[in-house]
């Protein structure tokens, strides 16, 4: 029987974004068969335009070409170019972008579950999420990691 | 160097991308074909060979050559 791996994605910045699409795509590669549920802010990495952003802001392990205080990191600006570079710097690695990591989680059938809890209080529409998606609750979720072999929180 | 079937560069990208882009090659080749993995991500000596003991396919030979890493995987059956 194949492996199973369970992620919870409740994070919802470029960043963050990373880990549940990188692991679960690879989890599908291997064979294993992978669910995301994405709760609160990892509802984000759900929908159609993705504008993900990071912000150094309260991240003092982020490295930065030149040490940015606190106080300038709030400054209008910070975040966008901040993000713009992290992306310019994901591009210049050859590490695949966020969208592409997705593409490839649907493709390889692992499933997607957005927490329908967290829509309701975000008054999110089904219509600002890609298309392919379930939506599920705690019992969803705790049933396929009741038996899965990996369960990750992120 | 062993004979291989069908080639897949993955030359600049990053993991897990020559992990994927093996997995989807070999999806399209039969037991016992050849498939020839040409990666410049490091992670991917001890990645590919991972990736194999999972998958059932058999890592036939590995080499470096000019800076690149070289993998023969045989699907398996």
């Amino acid at each position: 029987m194949a492996k199973k791996l369970a992620i919870i994605a409740s994070k919802g910045t470029l960043d963050g974004a990373y880990p549940p699409f990188l692991l679960a795509s690879t989890a599908a590669a291997l064979g294993f068969e992978a669910k995301i549920f994405f709760t609160f802010y990892g509802l984000q990495l759900l929908k159609k335009d993705l504008s993900l952003k990071v912000s150094p802001l309260g991240n003092p392990a982020m490295p930065m070409p030149v040490p940015v205080p606190s106080l300038i990191q709030v400054i209008p600006g910070m975040e966008a170019f901040a993000t713009w570079m992290m992306k310019r710097k994901l591009k210049s690695k050859g590490v695949a972008s966020v969208e592409e990591l997705r593409s490839i989680c649907l493709e390889s059938e692992v499933e997607l579950i957005a927490c329908q809890m967290t829509v309701d209080l975000f008054d999110f529409k089904q219509e600002d999420f890609i298309d392919g998606i379930s939506s599920g609750g705690a019992a969803t979720f705790l049933e396929f990691a009741s038996d899965a072999d990996i369960t990750l929180y992120i | 160097m062993s004979a291989f079937d069908v080639e897949v560069d993955t030359s600049g990208l990053n993991c897990p991308l020559p992990v994927l882009k093996a997995r989807k090659a070999l999806a399209d080749m039969s037991a016992g074909q050849k498939l020839h993995l040409i990666v410049t991500d490091k992670g991917a000596n001890k990645d590919i060979p991972a990736f194999c003991k999972m998958t059932g396919n058999q890592l036939v030979e590995n080499y470096e050559q000019a800076g690149k890493l070289h993998f023969i995987l045989e699907k398996g059956a």
